[in-house]
């Protein structure tokens, strides 16, 4: 919990100023003062192993992963029947299916050393771009509902929503190159956005919880594409009996980004933007502010005069747009030749676990999302090589962001010293700053 | 946002009378008038636009029965006119109650569903004999594991912990059941399996989330990724490899109530289910006795409303919190066990599909409560069990569109019958003693 005001102590400098903080000259005024803080705390950090235990916590999530495959692996059983006459056949077996796994999952995800030159040895690591690409745009969607209190759990239906609308006009449209592009993109970000939206106008106007109404909305979601793909002179492509839909036209396909060598598009330039975009809003803006104050208190919020409810529209609207700009990459992007209703590929939940792992900081999500699209790339190939199946991946995912959540188990397990009494001072010396400031 | 909610009512207890009119001013809800018009103006469009021809059987007897009960004719086109009519005068009936500033009677919206269900039902199944008790047994198949993980989540977030890994207990149940089902060949044994299994989720939701002071519902995503990780892994490299050996539990029998299973239409429906059904009952009546009418349910319950006044006469908080969410693992934990031990008979890949998300809502739908949560969850199974039924019967209205009913209609009672429900206060805090 300490690590949430961590950062939203960046914010502080500007809830010293009550009169206007979005004002321009205030924002300047605050980076003088904001700059120096802003530093120490990336130094507080590392000092107080937040960084540290984010590695930690990688490692441990992959010694339990190691434990999982050697226990599964079938020479590790038949070495392990005859343990106590030749134990060493055992250990080997062990570091064989270990080291293989892992090494394939690098050279899948990172490097290929196999290969004879760069261009071809690097494309592994272009292969997790390429798969962190919507893993970060949809994790910064999550993200900004994260930080304004609001849980988004309708990735999947706002990605559904959002690669239809790309798809419908990428192929039924007849749009000049550059044109047809943003218009699909457009469509998407604003069709996922309001499908978001109606979870925000629920919450803000009957106060239906939006754990709910977004779960409720990724069924209907799904089950309308479904409907869609299904009947002809809908989605469907002409004279298909298939639930899938017609192949996009080329104009509407996101131009390759490194040649046509890789698969990397300019998806990956349209996230970094999104990024850029979301630290700006979260972190510089009036709305952003107020998005935050929201997720501390919204009671508090509300005295401070933020108009709460709309609040919560416009963060399940950017939220939902983020989440389609995910859906639109896609359909544009990545399955150009037509898509189903499984077009999301769990994506829309992957964000969830995108989003905490990058503890909801933009940047942070944008790390995670490289991460995580590091272990699919590299995932796949392991199950190629070494038939290991890919949901191990699932599993070691999941046990980083458990390990990160929770300092104190990983502090236990390596023996670190404990910060505990450093977050308490570190707090009240940031509270002692602002009260500077504010003089 | 709670301390806000609450003023106005504060204020309405209050001495001063202007108070108590301003209250009752703001509490006049349109929200039930509207939502019932919506869905009457729905029903004139479809049976009166959309009108079908012929006679509509509703079987209410199976050919076991030991009584039976002649089938229920409705002429489809006069039903089609005729309830339509009366769901309108109902939903005129509500707008002048409100305009009175008088609430609209739960009866009232319960009877107004039931005729559109009935009108419902007999224009889609027009010409043809819908099997009212196949109908009701599917519900109920459909809706178990709903209602143990929906008791699992009572449970929990009464104690004051958001329980968002429900899919992850009912995975992991339904996981160790088949497994430990089919090595020991006995149902029971895997049933008691499912229990560990869920209770074993449990305790890393409670470890993290009550001595760790980690987010609940980040825990409680996490887990769900772990398990679904986990299970769909060992499935690959262990149950599936192993073949018959090791996921072939065997089944419960069903077991027919004596006299209760002879009743017409609730006897097939009810009593003449797996142990594990009956099982379900007795849980939902000690839940919702449990809770609200013992010790351990107040404690329970404070622990979730106040922690600090519970901790104050002496209860162990976080102690009472660990065992309960355990608790709740167990329950839904059985509910896992029903997927692989009675309804489905093997263990597959995320084989619980969402059903975890969807309890979770029934929790929230059913405003905390149990009985609530359990008609929820109920509603929830009949919706998907008609898809079922009707599709066999080849329905006038797409499948997709019958799947997509019980979520719309979940998003219409969430904002607009139920409203504002109020969640246990301390929900989702951890409790840190000063």
């Amino acid at each position: 919990m300490s690590d949430d005001q961590i950062p939203a102590r960046g914010a502080e400098p500007e809830a010293a100023e009550p009169p206007e903080p979005g004002q321009t000259p205030a924002v300047g005024d605050e980076r003088d003062t904001g700059s120096p803080s802003r530093f120490s705390g990336v130094l507080r950090e590392i000092a107080t192993g937040g960084a540290a235990i984010s590695v930690f916590a990688v490692v441990l999530a992959m010694v339990a992963g190691a434990v999982l495959i050697a226990l599964t692996d079938d020479n590790v059983k038949t070495a392990a029947g005859y343990f106590f006459s030749r134990p060493a056949d055992t250990f080997s077996a062990i570091w064989t299916s270990v080291s293989g796994a892992y090494t394939s999952l690098f050279q899948g995800s990172i490097y290929n050393f196999r290969r004879p030159d760069f261009l071809d040895g690097i494309r592994p690591f272009i292969a997790t771009l390429t798969f962190a690409t919507p893993l970060i745009a949809a994790g910064l969607g999550v993200s900004i509902g994260f930080r304004a209190g609001l849980f988004n759990i309708g990735g999947r239906g706002q990605m559904l929503v959002a690669a239809a609308l790309a798809g419908w006009v990428g192929f039924s449209f007849d749009l000049p190159a550059g044109v047809h592009l943003v218009v699909a993109l457009v469509a998407a970000m604003a069709g996922a956005a309001l499908w978001s939206g109606i979870a925000g106008l629920l919450r803000a106007r009957t106060g239906a919880h939006e754990v709910i109404t977004t779960i409720m909305l990724n069924y209907v979601a799904f089950y309308f594409i479904s409907y869609l793909l299904r009947g002809q002179g809908l989605l469907q492509a002409p004279g298909s009996n298939n639930p899938k839909s017609p192949a996009m036209k080329p104009t509407a396909i996101f131009p390759a980004l490194l040649g046509p060598r890789y698969d990397l598009t300019i998806g990956f330039l349209l996230v970094i933007a999104a990024t850029i975009f979301t630290w700006w809003l979260l972190n510089r803006s009036n709305l952003g502010f107020q998005f935050r104050a929201l997720g501390e208190n919204p009671s508090a919020a509300r005295v401070a005069g933020i108009n709460v409810k709309n609040m919560y529209v416009y963060v399940m609207l950017i939220s939902g747009a983020l989440v389609g700009l995910a859906g639109a990459n896609q359909v544009q992007g990545v399955i150009t030749t037509g898509f189903t209703s499984g077009i999301d590929a769990g994506i829309g939940f992957d964000a969830i676990t995108v989003a905490l792992l990058g503890r909801s900081r933009p940047w942070g999500v944008f790390a995670a999302g490289i991460l995580f699209g590091a272990f699919k790339a590299g995932g796949f190939s392991m199950q190629a090589a070494e038939g290991i199946p890919i949901d191990i991946v699932l599993v070691v995912q999941s046990l980083i962001v458990l390990f990160i959540a929770a300092p104190p188990l990983v502090r236990a397990v390596f023996r670190l010293p404990k910060p505990a009494l450093v977050t308490r001072v570190k707090t009240t010396r940031i509270q002692g700053k602002k009260a500077v400031v504010t003089k | 946002m709670q301390p806000g909610a609450a003023q106005p009512g504060a204020s309405g207890t209050g001495a001063s009378p202007t108070g108590i009119t301003l209250a009752r001013a703001v509490v006049k809800s349109w929200k039930a008038p509207i939502a019932l018009g919506v869905f009457a103006i729905l029903s004139l469009v479809l049976f009166w636009g959309f009108g079908r021809d012929g006679v509509s059987m509703f079987q209410l007897s199976t050919s076991s029965d030991a009584i039976q009960l002649p089938d229920l004719q409705l002429p489809t086109k006069l039903t089609g006119v005729v309830v339509p009519i009366i769901l309108v005068l109902i939903t005129l009936w509500s707008f002048v109650l409100v305009y009175r500033a008088r609430k609209v009677p739960l009866w009232l919206v319960s009877l107004y569903a039931a005729l559109f269900m009935v009108v419902f039902l007999a224009w889609a199944s027009a010409g043809d004999s819908l099997p009212v008790p196949g109908l009701l047994v599917g519900t109920i198949v459909l809706s178990a594991p709903l209602i143990f993980g929906a008791l699992g989540g009572v449970i929990c977030e009464r104690g004051g912990v958001v329980n968002i890994a429900i899919e992850g207990q009912l995975l992991a149940g339904a996981f160790v059941a088949s497994l430990i089902g089919s090595v020991t060949h006995s149902a029971y044994a895997g049933l008691v399996g499912a229990m560990i299994a869920g209770m074993l989720v449990s305790f890393v939701l409670a470890a993290f989330s009550i001595k760790y002071f980690v987010d609940q519902i980040i825990i409680g995503v996490v887990l769900n990724v772990l398990v679904a990780g986990l299970t769909s892994f060992l499935y690959s490299t262990v149950l599936s490899p192993g073949g018959a050996a090791l996921n072939s539990p065997p089944q419960f029998p069903r077991i027919n109530i004596p006299v209760l299973s002879e009743i017409p239409i609730l006897g097939p429906v009810l009593f003449r289910q797996t142990i594990i059904i009956y099982i379900m009952y007795v849980t939902v009546a000690a839940v919702y006795f449990g809770l609200f009418h013992t010790r351990w349910g107040l404690r329970l319950r404070s622990t979730g409303e106040h922690p600090q006044a519970a901790d104050t006469v002496g209860i162990n908080v976080n102690r009472t919190r660990f065992w309960n969410v355990s608790l709740a693992g167990v329950i839904a934990g059985m509910g896992g066990a029903f997927y692989t031990l009675t309804s489905v008979g093997a263990f597959n890949k995320e084989m619980t599909n969402g059903a975890g998300f969807i309890a979770l809502a029934a929790v929230i739908f059913g405003g905390w409560k149990p009985l609530q949560a359990t008609l929820a969850a109920l509603l929830f199974g009949f919706a998907s069990n008609l898809q079922n039924v009707l599709g066999v019967m080849g329905s006038p209205v797409p499948s997709e569109f019958m799947l997509m009913l019980p979520y719309i209609v979940t998003i219409f009672a969430v904002a607009g019958l139920v409203g504002k429900v109020r969640m246990p206060a301390a929900d989702g805090k951890p409790y840190i003693k000063s």
